[in-house]
């Protein structure tokens, strides 16, 4: 099956018009500010201000910048460094980890697809594991971005599938086929945010905002491919489990109430890596690569095996 | 100004009344207080406490929001024969549309606060500060229509009781024309409402053209029936008189609706049931069962049969003119609108899931808690507008400032019938 091939031109432009006219956001919410200090104020009352350590209320003011930040595509290269050195810094505070928060925007001239060969996936699940690792996926609540269903020879037929299979694999006389956010070209679950907080970049990822993500989980109902989670409770990753390196729009933290999504690890594509569950799995099962490269090995299988699209509208 | 009485006098009507009146409101109180708690448990954890997960992501809260939308647009489109029509018998239930408007509308509004993940967010969504994704959203359509409709039906009997509480008639010229916007942006609200789930192809139980159209037909047989309910109940309750045209149209009104109703049923069943595609799947697990999963069919049967039986009763005259059996009719449609519109239109858009797989939704007890506090606040909402905007159409509260005089020839005697309009003095300057 081959990937949702992005348009060459992605929304990335219109996006940038629509969302083009900044706004002072600082200054526009001030009013706002000034109503909530006194709120505040009141809150106070049961945990005085005083009795609060300097790295408390340093970690209060810092948690106050961040609920005010604006959307990330409207965020000037400054205020995403300022914004990035919070969380880092709040991450330290929280959590005790260490990480490094990317901002790596999308590479010129590469636009991101991805294969999976239904022949050769014989249902291990690492990626899965892999996936859960690379992403700090929430531990708790056990979420998971892939999915591999289990059918049997013969037809493609989701309705009669297991994905929750636990048995001894390759089950004889069954396929496997994974599914997860496929980066549609254009995707149902963008339009129909009504904050504008999940976007599609110029190589192809769909990604969200989740600090601007209100969590109405409108795009979970678009989504013809149940590719979206959402952070029913808040998510837990054991600190000895985070993978520091993350990226803004990928990996990092997450909160509860807000969506989230593969997105085609996207810390580690844009420098240039694979996947992780492109390089976990053991039979080669999934393909990866710049679309617009001819050389790649994904324009390789495009053009000389029999590819489908998994259509699911 | 007569601001500041119109304010004391209103505040005074609805903190004032009989032994059952305080009862009634300080039930609702408690179920408010009840789900308060609910709520602030769910803001703790998170919404994991609902029944709610990735597969059904939207439960009992959208549910109630989609019918409560119907019953906002309905309450105002009755407005339609008696101020555009001149019909003076209706002119009170009129005025008690726009009080069900509004307090559907409240309603509403508090089921979307309480669904969102991240309401502290809801900035976002203010154009300026936030972004608002218009027009590609029919989310951000519907906060659009939604505010723009409370907005309306907050202006348009203010205006209308501001004026009689002060002692002029209201004119007409200022509102008869956002009177005719209300009425344009009343089907507007539901049928945003409708696209909303109906554009998402990703769900085919929702994605079909008649969904709008039934949308409509559904609110006007369950906006009605409650405005019935409601006149009823005041009847019962006080000392105002009610017409008999009142309840005879609003009668009629409900039947059409409820058997245009059961027709697009119909049809989507012939269309879902008789040639079965793949795409019919989430209607099978709604009327049959899917492999052994069936937790919605006992709902929507009743549903079905409720509004069946409700339906040929309504189509019956003796039953449809006597009053006892005329309310047991609308309040058993009612409840058939509500399941067949609310958890039988949204959940099983999610189950099965675009991929097949199958996972119910039950309820939690957090959410019941939740959504029986945010009707005991719409109920307490419609009940304050109903004490107030009463006794002020009727004349019997007046601002205090106003010439004696002038008082006298508007205030109509306790128990007599209603001026026609026509007859009423016109103030002359
Ligand atoms: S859940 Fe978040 S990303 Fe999804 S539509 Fe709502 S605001 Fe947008």
């Amino acid at each position: 099956m081959s990937a949702e091939r992005p348009q060459d031109t992605p929304n990335g432009a219109a996006e940038s018009t629509v969302l083009g006219k900044r706004v002072d956001r600082r200054r526009a919410l001030s009013v706002l500010i000034g109503g909530m200090a006194a709120a505040a104020g009141a809150a106070s009352a049961c945990s005085p201000l005083s009795a609060m350590t300097d790295e408390e209320k340093e970690a209060k003011r810092l948690a106050w910048r961040e609920y005010i930040k604006g959307n990330y595509r409207t965020m000037t290269e400054a205020e995403r460094a300022e914004t990035i050195a919070r969380l880092e810094h709040l991450a330290k505070v929280k959590q005790g980890t260490d990480v490094t928060i990317q901002s790596t925007g999308a590479q010129p001239g590469v636009v991101f697809g991805y294969a999976f060969n239904i022949s050769k996936c014989q249902g291990f699940r690492s990626c899965v594991e892999a996936c859960i690792n690379e992403n700090n996926l929430d531990r708790r609540a056990a979420t998971q971005y892939i999915r591999i269903f289990e059918m049997e020879d013969g037809v493609i037929d989701l309705d009669h599938a297991d994905a929750t299979f636990q048995h001894e694999v390759p089950a004889e006389g069954h396929f496997y086929l994974g599914t997860q956010c496929f980066q549609c070209a254009d995707p149902p679950c963008v339009k129909v945010c009504p904050v504008g907080a999940t976007w599609q970049e110029p190589d192809g990822i769909t990604v969200v905002d989740y600090d601007w993500c209100i969590g109405c989980r409108y795009c979970m109902a678009a989504c013809p491919y149940w590719a979206r989670r959402f952070n029913w409770s808040a998510p837990e990753v054991p600190a000895a489990e985070v993978n520091p390196n993350q990226h803004y729009l990928g990996n990092r933290a997450r909160k509860v109430g807000v969506v989230e999504k593969c997105t085609f690890c996207i810390h580690r594509t844009r420098q240039g890596r694979l996947p992780a569950c492109v390089e976990a799995c053991p039979t080669g099962a999934r393909v990866f690569g710049n679309l617009l490269d001819p050389k790649s090995e994904i324009r390789w299988v495009l053009a000389n095996k029999r590819v489908f699209r998994l259509r699911r509208i | 100004m007569h601001l500041k009485p119109f304010a004391l006098s209103a505040l005074q009507l609805a903190t004032s009344g009989g032994r059952r009146y305080h009862l009634w409101m300080g039930s609702l109180t408690l179920l408010m207080l009840v789900g308060a708690y609910a709520y602030s448990v769910q803001l703790r954890y998170g919404l994991g406490v609902t029944g709610m997960n990735d597969h059904v992501s939207w439960g009992l809260y959208i549910s109630n929001f989609t019918f409560l939308v119907g019953l906002a647009a309905a309450a105002m489109m009755l407005v339609l024969p008696a101020y555009i029509l001149h019909d003076v018998d209706f002119s009170r239930a009129v005025l008690m549309a726009e009080a069900v408007a509004v307090a559907a509308l409240v309603m509403c509004l508090a089921f979307v606060v309480v669904d969102i993940g991240n309401p502290l967010s809801g900035w976002h969504l203010i154009p300026g500060i936030g972004y608002l994704n218009w027009p590609r959203s029919l989310l951000a359509w519907d906060v659009l229509v939604l505010n723009g409709y409370l907005l309306l039906n907050l202006a348009i009997p203010f205006y209308i009781l501001y004026s009689r509480f002060s002692g002029r008639q209201p004119s007409k010229k200022r509102y008869l024309p956002w009177m005719y916007v209300a009425v344009m942006w009343a089907v507007s609200i539901h049928l945003v409402t409708a696209f909303l789930l109906a554009g998402l192809p990703a769900r085919p139980f929702w994605n079909t053209a008649l969904l709008g159209p039934r949308f409509l037909a559904s609110a006007f047989t369950a906006g009605p029936a409650f405005v019935i309910l409601l006149l009823g109940l005041i009847r019962k309750e006080t000392t105002y008189v009610i017409s008999e045209g009142a309840f005879s149209k609003l009668a009629l009104i409900t039947t059409v609706a409820a058997q245009i109703n059961l027709v697009m049923l119909g049809s989507e069943l012939f269309y879902k049931f008789y040639s079965p595609t793949h795409h019919g799947i989430n209607a099978r697990y709604l009327f049959f069962g899917l492999d052994g999963h069936n937790a919605l069919v006992p709902w929507i049967w009743t549903a079905i049969a409720l509004n069946t039986v409700a339906t040929v009763a309504l189509m019956i005259h003796p039953i449809r003119r006597s009053h006892r059996w005329l309310m047991m009719a609308c309040a058993v449609l009612f409840v058939g609108i509500w399941v067949e519109k609310g958890i039988g239109l949204v959940v099983p858009g999610f189950v099965p899931s675009p991929l097949g797989e199958i996972v119910e939704y039950t309820p939690s007890l957090v959410e019941l808690g939740v959504t029986a506090g945010v009707w005991a606040l719409g109920m307490f909402v419609l009940t304050v507008l109903v004490r107030v905007a009463l006794p002020i159409e009727l004349g019997e509260v007046r601002s205090p400032y106003i010439q004696e005089e002038r008082v006298e020839r508007i205030v109509r005697p306790r128990g007599t019938r209603p001026q026609r309009r026509d007859d009423r003095p016109v103030r002359t300057r």
